[in-house]
């Protein structure tokens, strides 16, 4: 009896230390260590605090082979609410938290991991802010790199060769090229139908739309899902994977709203015109990057298709995306390649 | 006289908090410079001006600037280089996201891709700047020197555009347009407007590129329909260097040698230029020459004018290995190259019950120009001659076009 009740004193203390600081989300300026926000117990093993919760997404970016470990916050009380094929409507005082990393072995990811940055998207009052935190040496604290940085880092792969990147944390401006829709700050993941998987928790291994709710993070969805497929699932029709894919990494740009609407090349998932995908268009401001090619896809051609050469090249003045990627996704080129093939 | 005091205390109040709030940076070339560059391109506040001293400052990403009512400056044309030369990532080396901000005094050298990309601005001035790739025309420069885009209120005031493998001065999809009292040298395209409306582009020189001014209107895009271009008192003169753009692009096609060329687009003005020196054409106005199944987009070009130009030497040495324009115009003319060349194709209806009177092309006034078109009825019967020659079947009373004022 005794006993219990020490253990809650001390589970309560505990809990009372590792909340989440409200107030630092939704201030102006931002603080210059991640640790001042307490979303993780536990910085350098990535332990989160009470109410942050992990999440997965079906087809996620390729940000040169990182890992990507994802986090939720809801301030105690408020609800994200369900809007079809958009991003939740998160409440003021949310928080979406996004570690990247490297394993130093994806063969045996016991041997650790080397933590890289930790992007955090805020919902203040006036909006979303971006804003990336670069982990130090020593792997206990991240600081503001509002700037962003160049981190050079080598890992071992899973067929065992040594790989290296020269990996860039973004600069707020950066971070807006991508999270931009009609020019307001917006994240780009968590939409439900991107959320419609099982996930592993520590307790249980549930769909994560129905844990958001039942944890009431967010309102009951009563709607049928357009669910994108992950693109890895060779089982999968492979258009469908291919769109999946080029939704992901290359739509929130390249649509009507997007940032690279000027280029009439639409590549999210409801665009359904031949020209604006790709097929038999010609580049309007592409430069060089056209690498001497007419069209941005041509069907059954994959040698003679813009779009696919810029994914392949890692020069600055061709490549897609324009940042974020600075080594060039091998699987995802095999997978363009058929599906242009196939067409 | 209580009333004026007031009012100047009250203004001298306002100047005075206006300028309390509003910072002057001053940053000097170190080996840190493109963090710091950044760093306080992101730490600006509007009324904010971020100072470059002389020298030579260098990169390995591109910067951007995304902060409203800012001036972002160097301390001259020749003095302060942004050298891009190492870029290792970046589409562009400068890219500006924001309204009302004023780029002046600098120079941007070797970008990996365009030199400087301005997208979705109302208001961007950009003021004695110098883009420049410096290994001459080469395939593998960066595409524009300047690139506004998706903009408005735009003005490119004294700069200088030197070897882009598409445009030196760019503007595309974008209203209210001043180019201006600037030098677009050995690019593929020195200047081209294209899918934008109201643009002024005069006193400008446009030399030893492979074209000098274009003005073009491509179709499946968010803006198109370019309308209300005047160019004016230019010298688009000696455009002489081979076209080394990369293929897929539409300059591409242009042949070397072409002093101006207007494609789609409708309400354009020329007048007062001198145009000479251009081995392949003077002046040509031409339709869209790909097919497309974009019904908003109309291919040809109307209600042009052109008058008052001085023409010079034009033709001699036209390049008939780029494109199909000067191949099928050396054959038309039977070598006898015109100053002022019109494919003459009209949508089929018009071709059959005649162009209403304000769509009409205008060419009045040009001194000895020589003229070329095609009759495309005549050009499909057979045993007709389809070229015309008659300048003066185009003369015509000038409607001016109104200004360009920005806001």
């Amino acid at each position: 009896m005794k006993k219990s009740l020490f253990l809650h004193l001390i589970l309560f203390f505990i809990g009372s230390i590792y909340a989440v600081n409200d107030d630092l989300i939704l201030e102006d300026k931002f603080p210059k260590t991640l640790s001042s926000f307490s979303f993780f117990q536990d910085n350098n093993a990535q332990l989160p605090s009470e109410g942050v919760l992990p999440y997965e997404l079906v087809s996620a970016l390729f940000s040169d082979y990182s890992y990507k470990q994802r986090w939720v916050y809801i301030p105690k009380g408020e609800q994200a609410s369900f809007r079809k094929d958009e991003v939740f409507d998160f409440p003021v005082g949310s928080a979406l938290i996004k570690t990247f990393y490297y394993p130093i072995d994806e063969r045996y990811l016991n041997l650790g991991q080397k933590l890289m940055e930790t992007r955090l998207l805020l919902r203040k009052e006036t909006g979303w802010e971006a804003v990336s935190y670069a982990w130090n040496e020593s792997q206990d604290e991240a600081f503001i790199k509002k700037a962003g940085k160049t981190i050079l880092n080598e890992w071992i792969d899973f067929k065992g060769n040594t790989r290296s990147v020269r990996y860039r944390v973004p600069n707020k401006n950066q971070c807006k090229e991508c999270h931009a829709t009609n020019d307001v700050m917006s994240p780009i993941g968590p939409k439900a139908r991107n959320l419609n998987k099982v996930l592993n928790y520590p307790d249980e291994s549930i769909n994560q739309l129905t844990k958001w709710m039942k944890a009431e993070f967010i309102t009951d969805i009563n709607e049928e899902l357009n669910t994108p497929v992950d693109w890895k699932d060779k089982n999968l029709a492979l258009d469908e994977r291919a769109r999946s894919y080029l939704d992901i990494n290359c739509g929130h740009c390249h649509s009507s709203s997007g940032a690279a609407n000027s280029t009439g090349l639409y590549l999210n998932l409801t665009e359904t015109r031949d020209k604006h995908i790709g097929i038999y268009k010609k580049p309007v401001a592409t430069g060089r990057a056209s690498g001497n090619l007419e069209y941005s896809i041509v069907p059954g051609k994959p040698d003679e298709s813009i779009l696919l050469q810029r994914m392949i090249s890692i020069d600055p003045g061709i490549m897609m995306p324009e940042s974020g990627r600075a080594l060039t996704h091998t699987e995802a080129i095999e997978l363009i390649e058929n599906w242009i093939l196939s067409l | 006289m209580g009333k004026m005091h007031n009012l100047l205390i009250i203004l001298l109040l306002a100047f005075f908090s206006y300028n309390l709030t509003a910072k002057q940076i001053l940053l000097g070339p170190n080996f840190n410079s493109q963090e710091e560059i950044q760093e306080a391109l992101i730490d600006l506040e509007p009324g904010d001006v971020l100072t470059l001293e002389a020298g030579e400052y260098f990169f390995e990403d591109g910067i951007s600037l995304d902060v409203s009512d800012v001036i972002f400056e160097g301390s001259g044309i020749d003095d302060t280089i942004l050298n891009f030369g190492s870029q290792i990532s970046g589409a562009q080396g400068l890219l500006v996201t924001s309204d009302g901000v004023t780029l002046r005094d600098f120079a941007i050298l070797d970008a990996k891709g365009d030199a400087i990309k301005v997208i979705g601005a109302n208001g961007i001035n950009m003021i004695r700047i110098r883009t420049e790739w410096s290994g001459g025309p080469k395939e593998t420069n960066g595409a524009y020197g300047f690139y506004p885009v998706e903009s408005k209120n735009v003005l490119i005031d004294g700069c200088v555009a030197i070897g882009a493998s598409d445009a030196g001065i760019y503007v595309g999809q974008s209203q209210n347009i001043i180019v201006k009292n600037s030098v677009a040298q050995y690019n593929v395209a020195g200047i081209e407007i294209e899918n934008s409306y109201y643009a002024d582009v005069f006193d400008n020189l446009a030399s030893h590129n492979t074209g000098g001014i274009l003005v073009f209107d491509l179709p499946d895009l968010p803006q198109q329909g370019g309308h209300h271009v005047r160019v004016f008192r230019n010298k688009a003169i000696n455009n002489d260097t081979d076209n080394f753009a990369p293929e897929g692009n539409i300059v591409g096609e242009v042949p070397r040698g072409t002093g101006i060329i207007i494609q789609a687009n409708s309400d354009i003005e020329v007048f007062d230029n001198d145009i000479y020196g251009n081995g392949t054409v003077n002046l040509s106005i031409v339709t869209y020459g790909y097919e497309t199944e974009d019904e908003n987009y109309n291919p040809h070009p109307k209600s042009i004018q052109i008058h008052g130009n001085r023409f010079g030497d034009g033709g001699f040495d036209p390049d008939i290995g780029t494109g199909e324009l000067a191949a099928i115009l050396f054959e038309l003319s039977d070598g006898d190259m015109p100053d002022i060349f019109w494919d003459g194709i009209l949508p089929m209806s018009q071709m059959i019950f005649g162009q209403p009177d304000e769509e009409r092309l205008l060419i009045t006034n040009n001194g000895e120009a020589t003229f070329l078109t095609l009759n495309p009825i005549k050009y499909i019967l057979p045993f007709f001659d389809p070229v015309e020659r008659d300048i003066t079947e185009y003369d015509g009373e000038i409607r001016p076009l109104p200004p360009v004022v920005l806001n």
